[in-house]
């Protein structure tokens, strides 16, 4: 009889066991079955880049490679999930572990200066941007935000812009509202749209950086661009009354969201304002090609778009980069690969498909819609500033702290509370 | 005592070759278990909180670091009422449930079956499945909004019976209640087949032998029936406990964090820390925090069940 008992709970234990270890292998999602790839021969190309547009944009890319380059093999080893924190994981183990991928995905700015570069594990490319004349085809704001006492250490293949409000344009028409420039009226439009009956802002936070990317679109409208990169660089406290006139707005912005936005990720949240439940939403331009190519939406017919308020003269920017670690067999054929990315030819290959424009400032605007023209129009004749939510502004430890003080502002609205765990973190910008 | 002095002078050929069998497990487990346990240990109390390593002594830092911190608190909570609700409900639901199935009804099996199945998924896909059942503008609410009740579930902000603590309304979680829900319908299962293996042990004739001396069914499971069940129900608390201690894949699916942290708990905060934000320390720490509350379970447990053998 006991005996019995002790087996069942044996086979339990077998039985909860082997559900737990099925849960953290199947999250993981690891598309990487590496171990040789390190071989002469391969490059091994590291993201998470496996949405519907970014995937076919990283397969096209690869396809024209090996179509030029008959004697390298590229293996697309991208991890998905969790807008990158999955991929992100993977990664640092395997730099830790002295494992480093031939080269992979890093937002351009901190995330790749304050990590990599800092625990010196990235080669400088100042030599390929001098053989290949990048120089002034990518413009100096971007250069810079790559770069660490000018060492350039990636190479930018991509750019979105984070400062763009989506609305639906039947809505606006139906109340009469027009595109708001300034808070004051962006506020106007909000309170009118609300006794409309529509929600005015749609948010899906249930990833925090939504909201935070909110929030640096204030800072940037109240601060202007100089002071908001000096905010980053520590040499304005967060106790600045400008940033708490931006805290103070930025919660009357969430005053206008919609109720269950906790449920909701960024997605879902741009349906509410697909259907006309909501009026609009701020996000980074990726939320185009959702509106367009899984909605199908027609760029200013159905759906426009406007700067958030006050930031009309900047652009808010978050660039995918790739850069060379250190400690790989094939430096050689990776700097090859690396060429190519930076290249006309692959820039304008990839990007159309992944719905962003190309970090170079000569490509063929032909390849672009409508709202890629525009932005790539912007691209070079405004200026250029790091998102903090995509972690180009700062640390991704800051970060991490920031999005928890936004989480926790987003429901108590406390505005004393959100500035001093601000200033709290500061220091480890 | 007398007796194994003697016995450990002289080891047959059989131990020998039992011992050799052992003894690469044993150094893969004290490697890979124990000293990554002990590593983890060493580095939550360094100070590794950027991504290069830096073992240097920070002493408890971190630990005060986290317990001062709103977002650890909030777990800490989280995690009290969750592993309150979630071992009270499998336990009476799975016992209930036993109890049903016991009464010799035709298509036992099949019900028997119908309430394990849930158990075969993984946290990951009951997570995603309930997320959309009780997502408020989804799911059950479209049903429920008949009758003009629209719980807010997961998103619900409200703390029931709250003060402040710390820095934190300490009190229930309302949002954490969606959570409980969906892991009591995944694990319920399994508290329903140890008590019907439990129900099965206990032999008739004592029932049969209440019964003669006048008991009523009411009594006899008061009386015979329940105290018997407890080694069961002692095994279903401790391996209930140490799921819920440590739920990670559940909440990270299902709900995530949630606005001002209400569903948020220790495995999901570790996760984020560390990898996110670098902060490797912080999520030893958390780690090493995670283990000692388990341990509080399971050590005493162990410790009742080697006596129970000699």
């Amino acid at each position: 009889m006991k005996k019995l008992y002790g087996l069942f709970i044996l086979f339990a234990l077998m039985l909860v066991i082997s559900a737990c270890s099925d849960d953290s292998s199947g999250s993981g999602d690891s598309k990487d079955d590496s171990g040789e790839s390190k071989d002469t021969g391969e490059v091994e190309i590291f993201s998470w880049w496996t949405g519907a547009g970014e995937e076919d944009g990283l397969l096209a890319l690869i396809d024209l490679f090996e179509k030029e380059h008959d004697d390298i093999k590229v293996e697309n080893a991208a991890v998905s999930g969790g807008a990158g924190t999955n991929a992100k994981a993977v990664l640092a183990t395997r730099m830790q572990g002295n494992d480093p991928p031939s080269t992979f995905q890093v937002h351009g700015g901190d995330e790749l200066n304050k990590s990599w570069v800092a625990a010196d594990k990235m080669e400088p490319l100042n030599d390929l941007y001098g053989e290949n004349d990048w120089m002034d085809k990518f413009p100096q704001d971007l250069i810079d935000m790559v770069s660490v006492d000018d060492e350039i250490y990636s190479v930018p293949v991509d750019i979105h812009r984070g400062n763009v409000m989506f609305y639906n344009k039947k809505v606006f028409e139906d109340n009469d509202i027009d595109i708001p420039k300034t808070f004051d009226e962006f506020f106007a439009a909000a309170d009118k749209l609300q006794d409309a009956g529509i929600v005015p802002i749609a948010l899906g936070d249930k990833e925090a950086w939504t909201a935070t990317q909110i929030f640096e679109n204030v800072l940037l409208g109240v601060l202007g661009p100089d002071d908001y990169i000096k905010l980053f660089d520590g040499e304005i406290d967060f106790d600045d009354e400008r940033v708490v006139e931006a805290a103070e707005k930025f919660g009357k912005m969430l005053d206008y969201i919609d109720e269950d936005h906790a449920s909701r990720n960024w997605q879902d949240s741009a349906q509410l304002v697909a259907n006309g439940d909501a009026a609009m939403i701020n996000m980074g331009d990726w939320a185009k090609g959702y509106f367009s190519n899984d909605l199908d939406l027609e760029t200013n017919v159905d759906f426009g778009y406007f700067t958030m308020p006050e930031t009309e003269d900047d652009f808010t920017i978050i660039t995918d980069t790739f850069g060379l670690p250190k400690g790989i067999d094939n430096p050689d054929e990776v700097k090859e690969f690396l060429t190519f990315l930076g290249s006309t030819e692959a820039q304008d290959t990839f990007n159309p498909l992944k719905g962003s424009i190309p970090a170079r400032v000569d490509a063929d605007e032909s390849e672009y819609d409508e709202y890629g023209t525009d932005a790539m129009e912007d691209f070079k004749n405004t200026r250029l500033v790091p998102s903090l939510a995509h972690g180009s502004a700062a640390s991704e430890g800051f970060l991490t702290k920031a999005d928890q003080a936004v989480n926790i502002f987003v429901t108590q609205k406390d505005v004393d509370n959100f500035i001093s765990a601000l200033q709290n973190a500061a220091p480890e910008m | 005592m007398a007796m194994a002095k003697q016995q450990k002078k002289k080891i047959s050929k059989d131990q020998w070759t039992a011992i050799a069998f052992l003894v690469p497990s044993i150094i893969l487990i004290l490697v890979f278990v124990y000293g990554f346990i002990g590593w983890t240990g060493w580095v939550s109390l360094s100070n590794y909180n950027t991504i290069v390593p830096d073992f240097s002594f920070a002493g408890l830092k971190n630990y005060i670091y986290l317990f001062n911190d709103f977002r650890f608190q909030a777990d800490l909570r989280n995690t009290l009422f969750f592993t309150i609700f979630f071992i009270g409900l499998v336990i009476v639901t799975g016992l209930v449930l036993s109890i049903l199935i016991e009464q010799k009804l035709k298509g036992e099996s099949i019900f028997r079956n119908i309430f394990l199945f849930p158990m075969a998924l993984s946290f990951v896909v009951t997570g995603v499945v309930w997320q959309w059942l009780l997502n408020p503008s989804t799911g059950f609410n479209k049903f429920l909004s008949v009758f003009g009740i629209e719980p807010k579930w997961y998103t619900d902000t409200n703390i029931l019976a709250g003060f402040q603590w710390g820095s934190i309304e300490f009190g229930v979680p309302v949002a954490i209640i969606a959570v409980v829900i969906a892991a009591v319908w995944q694990m319920t299962g399994f508290s329903l087949a140890m008590y019907l293996a439990g129900l099965r042990g206990i032999p008739d004739e004592m029932r049969e032998a209440a019964r003669m001396d006048g008991a009523s069914e009411f009594q006899i499971y008061r009386k015979i029936v329940l105290p018997m069940l407890m080694p069961i129900t002692m095994s279903v608390v401790i391996i209930m406990a140490h799921i819920s201690l440590k739920i990670f894949d559940l909440v990270y699916a299902m709900t995530g964090s949630g606005a001002n942290f209400v569903t948020d708990v220790p495995g999901v905060y570790m996760f984020e820390t560390t990898f996110k934000g670098n902060y490797y320390a912080n999520g030893a720490a958390i780690a090493i925090i995670m283990l000692l509350a388990v341990a509080v379970f399971i050590v005493p447990y162990l410790w009742s069940s080697r006596k129970g053998d000699a």
